[in-house]
């Protein structure tokens, strides 16, 4: 006979912490699915590899700290964090960059700084800028939308070129990029960077093949696919609503103030909105609770935070998109967003 | 006050922060009314079951009491007396396991129920109008009320208020999931609480009372509206439901959109709140004189068989209310004393039913499983959107781990009311409320002991001071009397005359001694230090006299007694020496002899480790000598100076084998003779010293 | 002559900040040693000597002056934290030749034993100790801070260091070490 002693509550929520993980991880899948729809099989090869990778890094690392691997190596955390690296990465990048990127992401910024809710970064976007800084032309030789492609890409060349930097066929990344016309294809934000550095407006940028029809062949609907995964978490309540609000409210605002300024050099919000990392950012990355704010009032001043970032960076900046930029900015000053928004304690003035 | 009050009328309330819907599960007993029990085979009454302090026991061990007779008595203000809850014998009054989630245990009467059930003698009073408040106020207390809610205040001071009441809040939210005591009670005694509101309407004359209950009690609610119907001053307040809208400051803030400020009374706000089932207390106690004696309690839970409300007697131990609701034996056991978010584990089924016990749960494996496993904290943030208190559990929980007591002290720790919602709603399973009561505990301690040391720190300032005063005093008192001595002197009186050629006399009287000793062949004199060893041989003599005075002694009574045959040879010397030397002529010299020898003795000792079992068998030998009581504890004290003096010289040279002869030699000797009381003493005393010596020796 | 003119501009701004910060240095000077006195707030105030010090107040005078910081057993590794904080140093453990148990204890006097000498009561640092020669001493509980100096002295060795007892208003929520006991039928009966 044994008495159970244990201090109150009792009873508990039965929601688990890595319950909540897997419903994140869940939400991706309509983003991977249009990724591959419209991309190939690329991305799905790289989050497989960066899955495998940080699972066996976790579980070296989780040993080396002689923690419970058993409870922390499936908590989830690391399997998220190896599925938004290999979203993020360019769909014919070399194999080693998600080998290479998710290591640093689960050893370096998750597990040295303590492992799970305590890495002040969001370790899938560390990786990924750790990648764009050190390996730029592989992280920026992004793969067009396959329909753009005079090259057909199936799963073989796909898995050829990641491992061998050439297809069946003999040809390599850059032929692949090539347009028919003989111009190599680039991202949407890209093209309109390119563009307007080359004296041409956002309108005749526009008719640029890459863009299509609305703001972008593929990018649309993969960011369509995101907001849809975004907005059954917020239906499921895994992520709060103020942030993806405010960092899309405030992206919305800033890119429309200067529409308004100049049209013929910035693009429209939509634009914005659908293009790069934009859904993906708003509600799978700024979303981490470990590495945001944590009251109300300082997701909003995240999120705003974050939007503006992503203007300024995408406007201004060296690099094609921002997000992981932005992200990793406010990462920084969420500390100090936290000790400036304390709510007022019941009782004091 | 008006807006409020026609904000009620339109059934609007005011949102207080957070809050959680854990699964209510009042359906278990809800619906069933409260069981009368059986007198239980035994009471076990904690004489302190409130905040304050507790009564004094004025019924002795063996006292036949009749139920309603107050077992304790008390002066001060903030504490209530307790009742025997039936007629019966105290078998004891002793510690127990009372009913706190330390399961520590403190003073508790225990009464055996003679089953008679025999009132003592009551007066009833209908007409309490016409008491004086005074005079209610005293009934309350000496029924030994206190709030029934759960922190278990007295309740004689909160209706002793003077103060300007607006508001008298009866709380009827019982918020808590399982719990249905007040439930069934409004039900079954909605006239009764009626008589006990009006009471408090009485006393404190507040210009509304306002009921709070969540709108899961249908038929509370309306047992409620029916009772208070025509009153225009009573509001029955439907809130909607969500935990903890019973704590206190959130009932406040729902019904009247004030906000309590930390570390102010409600009182001075105008608001004084009471339980539902106080209220009930209250008018039995001053309309039929009954003290509290007895409670509605939810035993509930889906590992019993008949979960319901029962009527208990305080002091019921948990076991009796568990098995009269059919609780199976079973291996693993979880017994929760409250409800499942603020109650505690008992630690073993005697615990007994106190006056703020409104829930025994005995939940079933499934229901509250047992095996969460806390997790690292990822932040989420869903404890500061549920704590009723706007904290920031998580950052307390940090710091509350990091013992950092100044940020929590920031983030306002102490405004925790430890509803448990932030570790309800945590996915981590971080226990986050126990952390935050260790960290009070922890800080509350330390506050303790900071004033401990700041009054010690006092202390030691004013003997530091009394030392130097009295040091200074010493010296004045010497000079001055060296003063007086040498003008006595000076001044050419013949009886200054005297007493110079006294000194005189006296100075050269020691230095014939000095030269005396210095030229006796001695083994402890130390011709560079006279002086001392002056004194040394006086102490010796003085010594060796008690000894010849004990020895002769010895003689007279019992020849018989022989030395033991170990003895070492120097005693034996010593012992044939002074009975030889008792002759008065030679005294003078004997002592001397006697001192020589004793320093001698004493001197092997510390040169020769060795032979230290000497030392101890002298005081055995000279310790059961005569039967004078007190020559015999100044005996046993010495010998435990000496054991203690040798174990100190042992301490550093002498060998562990060595060691364990002479204690096995002790240990013979005082076997082979007739143990005496004061010989048990010795060997305690020596026991003792070896056991110290060991342990240090073995460190 | 500009060589000199700079040179007596010089000299002056030189006399005239000279003077200020010699005013500055009387006006605002500060009394006593402030390091001392807030290494002395940290420490226990036991005044148990086992530092090797007289006392906390001079243990906390000769930290300021470069003592190590490790020596207060009965403050522990709470105290050592504090200090180290304080004086912006590595946290060292307690010294070893320190016992490491500091549970809080205080003096009992075991009164039957007691022979009145009165040794003790000049031994207490805080004078926790009362009584007068040949009759019967004992300690005030609530004075005691327990520095076990008292021990040492007695030549019958009638004091002991007794653990303060836990009651329900100094418990720590340490749910591990409440005892779990089973009362079956039969000790019910024996306990009745």
């Amino acid at each position: 006979m044994a008495y159970w002693i244990a201090s109150s509550p009792h009873n508990h929520l039965q929601s688990k912490t890595s319950a909540l993980m897997r419903l994140v991880i869940y939400a991706t899948i309509p983003g991977i699915l249009t990724q591959w729809y419209f991309f190939g099989w690329g991305n799905i090869i790289h989050i497989s590899l960066a899955i495998a990778t940080a699972l066996l890094t976790e579980f070296t690392v989780l040993s080396l700290r002689e923690k419970k691997v058993s409870e922390q190596l499936f908590d989830g955390s690391a399997i998220l964090t190896a599925v938004l690296l290999g979203i993020s990465l360019p769909a014919l990048a070399p194999w080693w960059i998600s080998v290479i990127g998710s290591i640093f992401a689960i050893a370096i910024v998750k597990q040295l700084y303590g492992g799970i809710g305590l890495n002040p970064f969001n370790p899938a976007m560390a990786g990924y800028v750790m990648l764009l800084i050190s390996f730029p032309v592989q992280m920026t030789s992004w793969q067009p939308p396959l329909e753009l492609m005079s090259v057909p890409l199936d799963f073989i060349n796909t898995l050829s070129v990641i491992f061998t930097n050439f297809t069946y066929d003999g040809y390599s990344v850059e032929q692949l990029r090539t347009h028919i016309d003989g111009h190599t294809m680039a991202t949407p934000l890209d093209t309109v960077k390119t563009n307007l550095t080359l004296g041409l407006t956002i309108t005749e940028s526009m008719n640029n093949i890459v863009i299509g029809e609305y703001v972008g062949i593929g990018w649309q609907s993969l960011n369509l696919a995101f907001l849809i995964g975004g907005v059954f978490l917020l239906f499921k309540k895994a992520i709060p609503l103020v942030t993806p609000l405010s960092f899309l409210g405030s992206l919305f605002v800033c890119s429309f103030i200067a529409f308004l300024i100049s049209p013929d050099s910035n693009a429209s919000t939509l634009f914005h909105w659908f293009n790069g990392a934009c859904m993906l950012g708003a509600f799978f990355i700024l979303t981490d609770p470990v590495s945001g704010a944590t009251s109300i009032k300082g997701r909003i001043i995240f999120g705003a935070l974050a939007g503006f970032l992503v203007f300024i960076i995408r406007k201004f900046g060296g690099y094609p998109d921002a997000v992981a930029f932005a992200v990793l900015l406010c990462n920084m000053s969420a500390p100090l967003i936290d000790q400036y928004t304390r709510p007022r304690t019941y009782g004091h003035k | 006050m008006e807006s409020v009050i026609e904000r009620i009328d339109k059934g609007l309330f005011w949102k207080f922060h957070g809050g959680i819907h854990p699964p209510q599960m009042k359906f278990l007993t809800s619906d069933k009314p409260i069981l009368q029990l059986p007198l239980p085979e035994k009471l076990v009454i904690p004489i302190q079951q409130h905040i304050g302090e507790a009564g004094e026991v004025i019924v002795n061990v063996g006292d036949d009491v009749v139920k309603g007779q107050p077992l304790t008595r008390s002066t001060l203000p903030i504490s209530v007396p307790i009742h025997a809850p039936t007629s019966g014998k105290i078998t004891a009054i002793e510690n127990a396991t009372i009913a706190h989630p330390s399961g520590l245990e403190e003073l508790c009467i225990k009464l055996i129920p003679d089953g008679k059930d025999t009132w003592c003698e009551r007066t009833i009073c209908p007409e309490y109008q016409q008491l004086s408040k005074a005079e209610i106020i005293e009934k309350i207390c000496n029924a030994g009320i206190s709030g029934m809610g759960g922190a278990g205040f007295p309740t004689h001071i909160k209706v002793g208020t003077t103060a300007q009441i607006n508001y008298l809040i009866i709380n009827a939210s019982e918020c808590e999931p399982y719990i249905t005591a007040d439930d069934l009670l409004i039900k079954e005694h909605s006239s009764a609480i009626l008589d006990g509101i009006n009471i408090l309407d009485h006393l404190l004359e507040p210009a509304f009372i306002l009921i709070g209950i969540e709108d899961n009690k249908p038929e509370a609610i309306k047992a409620l509206q029916n009772a208070t119907q025509g009153i225009d001053k009573i509001k029955v307040c439907v809130l909607p439901t969500q935990y903890p809208v019973g704590g206190e400051k959130q009932l406040i803030m729902a019904l009247t959109g004030t906000e309590v400020p930390s570390g102010v009374l409600p009182t001075s706000l105008g608001i004084v709140m009471q339980n539902i089932a106080t209220c009930f207390a209250i008018a039995d106690a001053v309309i039929h004189d009954t003290p509290l004696i007895k409670r509605v309690v939810t035993v509930s839970g889906q590992a019993l068989e008949k979960p319901q409300n029962v009527w208990a007697l305080l002091g019921t131990p948990v076991e009796f209310l568990l098995n009269e609701c059919g609780y199976p034996q079973q291996e693993k056991k979880h017994i929760i004393m409250g409800g499942p978010m603020m109650g505690f584990s008992l630690p073993n089924n005697q615990v007994p039913i106190v006056k703020t016990t409104n829930c025994i749960l005995a939940p079933s494996e499934a229901e509250i499983p047992n095996d969460n496993q806390e997790v690292e904290c990822i932040r989420c943030g869903q404890c500061a959107e549920v704590c009723p208190s706007q904290l920031l559990p998580q950052e307390l929980q940090w710091s509350a781990k990091a013992k950092d007591h100044q940020q929590l002290d920031t983030l306002n720790l102490f405004d925790c009311i430890e509803c448990g919602a932030c570790a309800y709603v945590c996915p981590s399973h971080i226990p986050l409320v126990h952390y935050y009561r260790v960290a009070k505990a922890e800080i509350r301690q330390q506050q303790l002991l900071d004033l401990k040391a700041e009054k010690a720190k006092v202390r030691f300032e004013a003997r530091k001071l009394r030392l130097e005063r009295e040091k200074l005093a010493r010296e004045a008192k010497h000079k001055k009397a060296a003063e007086a001595r040498k003008a006595r002197m000076n001044s050419g009186t013949p009886e200054a005359n005297n007493e110079k050629s006294a000194v005189a006399a006296a100075l050269a009287r020691v230095k014939a001694k000095k030269a005396q000793a210095s030229a006796e062949p001695t083994n402890s004199a130390n011709p560079s230090d006279d002086a001392s060893s002056e004194k040394k041989s006086q102490v010796a003599a003085a010594i060796a006299r008690a000894k010849a005075k004990k020895l002769a002694a010895k003689d007279n009574n019992s020849i018989a007694e022989k030395p033991p045959a170990e003895i070492n040879p120097v005693i034996i010397d010593e012992k044939i020496e002074e009975k030889q030397t008792l002759d008065p002529a030679e005294a003078k010299k004997a002592k001397i002899a006697a001192a020589i020898e004793k320093a001698k003795a004493k001197k092997l000792t510390t040169e020769a480790k060795s032979s230290t079992s000497s030392e101890i068998k002298t005081e055995t030998v000279t310790a059961p000598s005569p039967a004078d009581a007190k020559k015999a504890k100044i005996a046993a004290a010495v010998a435990k100076a000496k054991a203690k003096k040798q174990q100190a010289e042992q301490k550093k040279e002498i060998q562990l084998s060595a060691n364990e002869d002479i204690t096995s030699s002790i240990k013979d000797e005082p076997i082979a003779e007739a143990v005496t009381d004061k010989k048990a003493r010795i060997a305690a005393a020596v026991a003792k010293a070896k056991a110290k010596k060991q342990q240090t020796e073995s460190k | 002559m500009s060589i000199i003119i700079a040179i007596l501009v010089i000299g002056v701004i030189g006399l005239f900040f000279g003077a200020l910060l010699g005013f500055a240095s009387i006006k605002f000077k500060v009394e006593g040693d402030p390091l001392a006195e807030q290494l002395d707030a940290l420490l226990p105030q036991t005044q148990c000597g086992q530092c090797g010090y007289p006392g906390c107040k001079p243990y906390a005078e000769a930290v300021a002056n470069g003592e190590a910081i490790n020596k207060c057993a009965p403050g522990g590794d709470d105290t050592i934290k504090k200090i180290a904080d304080l004086m912006g140093v590595e946290v060292q453990p307690l010294d070893g030749n320190h016992e490491t148990d500091n549970t809080p204890k205080v003096a009992f006097i075991i009164e039957e034993d007691c022979i009145g000498c009165t040794k003790c009561i000049q031994a207490c640092p805080v004078d926790a100790i009362i009584g007068a020669t040949k009759q019967m001493h004992t300690v005030i509980i609530d004075e005691c801070t327990g520095c076990d100096l008292c021990v040492a002295p007695c030549p019958v060795d009638c004091i002991e260091m007794r653990p303060i007892n836990q009651t329900t208003r100094n418990w720590q929520w340490d749910l591990n070490s409440i005892p779990v006991v089973q009362l079956d039928a039969t000790s019910q009966e024996k306990e009745v």
